[in-house]
């Protein structure tokens, strides 16, 4: 039976607490009898027969017809799959995308429907790489659709392949690729890591068009999002959800296939990370001693080249077929099981130990904006209810935060970072000055179209990630990053912890109360 | 010249005088026991009497206990891992396809016993296939061997049970015993390896399954895992003298549960259909084999119903589009996407 999360008050018999660095850890005591850690929930059971569950939900779907009274001869049928932002670390084979994508192509071929196009929903994300379609799809969907250009990625610069499908009564236009509108039937497959994922946001944001996205990727919607993990109380899901009432009242019929794992992310040896640490046994203490010593001493590429391997075990808890909105119901209620713990009140300053990856860097560097999107967007944001720190606490995150950017999948961002970040990190004023010019950039675009790059605008979309976050600190210190890397985030660089929690007594006074965010696993703070 | 045959015919002359001496030699020692004669010899039946037959020990009733205790499960785990795995990977490079299809149970503390049944064109299949499952059931796995061929002699039947575990069946029928004799093994966490055509491939065309499988599925309640296996055949089919090293392909299909009240005929089907897909799949792809599945357009296994060297030519046909069996892979043949627009 897996043990619910908990809040654990430090004293002084509290062992050091586990922090991610990057592409290391580290070891850090917190002040006893003002510091508390929240621990997540242990992974929860996995459905056992997989298959079984699959086929179930695409037979009794919810608040609509079993899938395969859907499909028919002759009909235009297209399937669209989360990309490789999802999921963290990547799921070891078969992906849940390959089952589920498996079981509707079984039903498609046994009703004769001859139109099939598989669709990767990256939104502005960069293309996948051979390699990763086919740990998401498996070699056999590759092989089978691959050839003959019927498996293809979304591409939001292809205007002759976007279509309008409706505006908003607030004025926003659905545009979305063309192939989507005008199928006969849309079967959309998913992976739910966090509550953010899923429900409309999944076609709305992964097959749109940069137009499209701007409605919500922008600093307002980001700034009013409290928070991203509770789309009831999230301006940018409010928005989302308005375009996929478009979608639903003047689109093609969308067959929403969702499902959720658990967070057993780590595999051995690494499995002592989600390890409670005054429970790590001595073979846990002598792995972590071998690994954090060896990693210290190797190239970081080397050392990223491990981590990115990793492949988690991830076991899938949950699968909801059917009316989107109703299936993506089912499928939060399964996520907060997973992840949410309650916490009672919020404190002066908040920890968190950033790691090697973020949605945005899979098989890539963690280059400093998105240590910045990942610390003040991703994990800021993991609340419900209200932020974990006070408005105007300190934000005490800890990452090398080199300044090293992967040009390939990374280059918008490596001028972003020398050229915006350098005049301002505003979200608002560098939106307003600088987003256009970045968007519209025919280099951009191309590397974008035809190679492995996030689109020109997606470091400024990465940046708005955080937007909340930044405005509601009143101090945000890295620990352990290069100074001039973390002064140009706009950020404070600290040499160590107690270094840090002393640069921020200027903020919250001597006698701050500290919560640590323990990561990994996952969790969602539910604050009271 | 001729000095050559002259010692020719000196040597021949030479090794008829030894053989002369040997078998004087032979018939000097055979004297006494000749002259002995019962109870160093054998007996002679007396007129009128009938002596019963002694319980037969080889074919079906082969008794293979032996073969599953701790000593020889060691040396057979040693010539999987070293030998065999040499001789297979030199001899057919296989490649193997579909294991993501048993991931879920490979990765169970104690995964289920499983039938594996494989199409089957070569004795190298047996091989093949054991390196090819999983770990998870590959040292607990069974081959159903046919008792009138792997246990007709003492030697073939002790080799065969050491190093596959092989197990005595009748090929012709599945009889009670052989179907108990599974139960039990499937009962103690042993999977089970049945070629369900009975036998190797006579022309290279697969056969009709037999019922076997089926019915041991049935029996047992395990589920069977169909399996295609491509290019074994043409390296060493029936009837070659010796191997021609080359490639193969295994491809795991999804594992098929038995229905409760399905009959095993209609189980049969299923298992036949399966490898049918398989084998399509593996010249095709997953999708082409899918819809031809379900409009029932997949290519014939057996071949078309017809004699002689048509039936040939088209098998000719056939390998021509597999990736296996040969030394190197063919060309690949791109597909026509029409021109691209400027």
């Amino acid at each position: 039976m897996p043990r619910p999360g908990f809040v654990l008050d430090v004293d002084r018999s509290t062992p050091p607490m586990l922090f991610w660095h990057g592409e290391k850890f580290s070891l850090e005591r917190l002040p006893a009898d003002r510091s508390r850690v929240i621990y997540p929930p242990e992974p929860i059971a996995g459905i056992r027969d997989v298959s079984a569950a699959i086929d179930h939900a695409l037979e009794h779907p919810l608040d609509m017809d079993p899938l395969r009274a859907l499909l028919r001869p002759g009909m235009v049928l297209t399937i669209c799959f989360d990309d490789v932002s999802l999921s963290l670390p990547k799921m070891r084979r078969p992906d849940s995308r390959q089952r589920v994508i498996e079981a509707v192509l079984d039903l498609a071929a046994e009703a004769g429907v001859d139109d099939v196009h598989i669709i990767a929903a990256l939104g502005l994300h960069r293309r996948m790489h051979d390699h990763e379609l086919r740990h998401v799809l498996g070699d056999r969907i590759v092989d089978a659709f691959g050839p003959t250009g019927a498996l293809y990625q979304h591409d939001a610069e292809d205007y002759e392949n976007l279509t309008v499908v409706g505006t908003t009564d607030h004025g926003e236009v659905l545009e979305i690729n063309r192939r989507v509108a005008e199928s006969d039937l849309v079967v959309y497959a998913n992976v739910n890591q966090v509550a953010m994922d899923g429900g409309w946001k999944s076609l709305v944001t992964g097959v749109a068009s940069y137009r499209c996205l701007s409605h919500h990727h922008n600093p307002e919607s980001l700034r009013n999002t409290r928070s991203l993990m509770d789309r009831h109380h999230s301006a940018l899901h409010h928005s989302i959800w308005r375009l996929g009432a478009v979608l639903r009242d003047h689109g093609p019929k969308v067959f929403q296939i969702e499902t959720t794992i658990n967070t057993d992310a780590f595999p051995s040896p690494f499995d002592f990370l989600s390890r409670r640490e005054w429970e790590w046994t001595a073979r846990d203490r002598a792995t972590y001693l071998a690994t954090s010593k060896a990693l210290s001493r190797m190239p970081r590429s080397m050392a990223r080249k491990i981590f990115h391997s990793i492949e988690a075990p991830y076991a899938m808890t949950g699968i909801h077929a059917g009316f989107t909105e109703s299936v993506h119901e089912r499928t939060l209620a399964d996520v907060y099981q997973q992840h949410l713990v309650e916490v009672e009140g919020q404190t002066d300053i908040l920890t968190m130990g950033v790691p090697f990856i973020s949605p945005y860097n899979p098989d890539s560097i963690m280059n400093p904006i998105l240590v910045m999107c990942m610390g003040l967007g991703y994990m800021f944001n993991m609340y419900r209810g209200k932020p974990l720190v006070r408005e105007g606490g300190v934000v005490i995150m800890t990452h090398p935060t080199y300044r090293d950017f992967n040009p390939v999948h990374h280059p918008s961002y490596i001028d972003f970072f020398d050229e915006v970040l350098a005049d301002t990190t505003d979200p608002v004023v560098m939106s307003e000055k600088w987003e256009r010019k970045y968007a519209e950039d025919e280099w951009y675009r191309h590397l974008y179209r035809t190679g492995n790059a996030y689109h020109g605008v997606h470091p400024f979309y990465a940046w708005y990630w955080g937007a909340h976050g930044q405005q509601w600190a009143g101090r945000v210190i890295i620990v352990g990053g290069d100074a001039a890397t973390v002064r140009r985030l706009g950020f404070t660089p600290a040499s160590t912890m107690n270094d840090a929690l002393e640069l921020a007594s200027d903020v919250v006074g001597r006698s701050p109360t500290i919560t640590h965010l323990h990561v990994p696993s996952v969790l969602v703070a539910d604050v009271v | 010249m001729s000095s050559d045959r002259t010692s020719l015919t000196r040597g021949l002359r030479q090794a008829e005088r030894v053989a002369g001496a040997a078998e004087r030699v032979v018939a000097a020692v055979a004297a006494p026991l000749r002259r002995t004669g019962f109870p160093w010899r054998a007996p002679t039946v007396p007129r009128g009497v009938e002596v019963p037959e002694e319980p037969s020990t080889l074919g079906a009733d082969y008794d293979t206990e032996w073969a599953r205790r701790p000593s020889a499960v060691l040396s057979r785990a040693f010539m999987i891992a070293v030998p065999m795995r040499l001789f297979t990977a030199a001899i057919a490079r296989p490649e193997v396809l579909g294991l993501d299809r048993l991931a879920d149970l490979a990765r169970e503390d104690e995964p289920e016993p499983l039938i594996f049944a494989p199409s089957h064109h070569s004795h190298l299949d047996t091989m093949v296939m054991i390196q090819a499952i999983p770990r998870a059931w590959r040292h607990d796995l069974v081959v159903a061997a046919a008792a009138d061929y792997f246990f007709d002699r003492r030697w073939k039947a002790a080799f065969s049970a050491l190093a596959l575990n092989a197990i005595p069946i009748d090929r012709e029928s599945t009889g009670r015993r052989s179907a108990d004799t599974f139960r039990d093994l499937v009962a103690d966490g042993h999977s089970l390896l049945i070629y369900p055509e009975g036998g190797r491939s006579p022309d290279g065309w697969g056969q009709p399954f037999k019922g076997g499988a089926a019915y041991l599925a049935a029996r047992t309640g395990a589920r069977i895992v169909p399996v295609h296996i491509e290019g074994t055949g043409a390296i060493f089919g029936k009837g070659m003298r010796r191997p021609r090293p080359g490639r193969t392909r295994v491809i795991f299909g999804r594992p098929i549960t038995p229905g409760v009240d399905e009959s095993t005929r209609r189980l049969n089907q299923r298992i036949e259909q399966a490898v049918a897909r398989l084998a399509e799949e593996s010249i095709s792809d997953a999708w082409t084999a899918a819809t031809a599945a379900a409009s029932g357009t997949l290519p014939s296994r057996t071949g078309p119903a017809i004699n002689g060297w048509r039936r040939t030519w088209l098998l000719n046909e056939r390998r021509r589009r597999e990736v296996s069996g040969r030394r190197s892979r063919p060309q690949r043949a791109w597909p026509n996407l029409g021109d691209r627009e400027s």
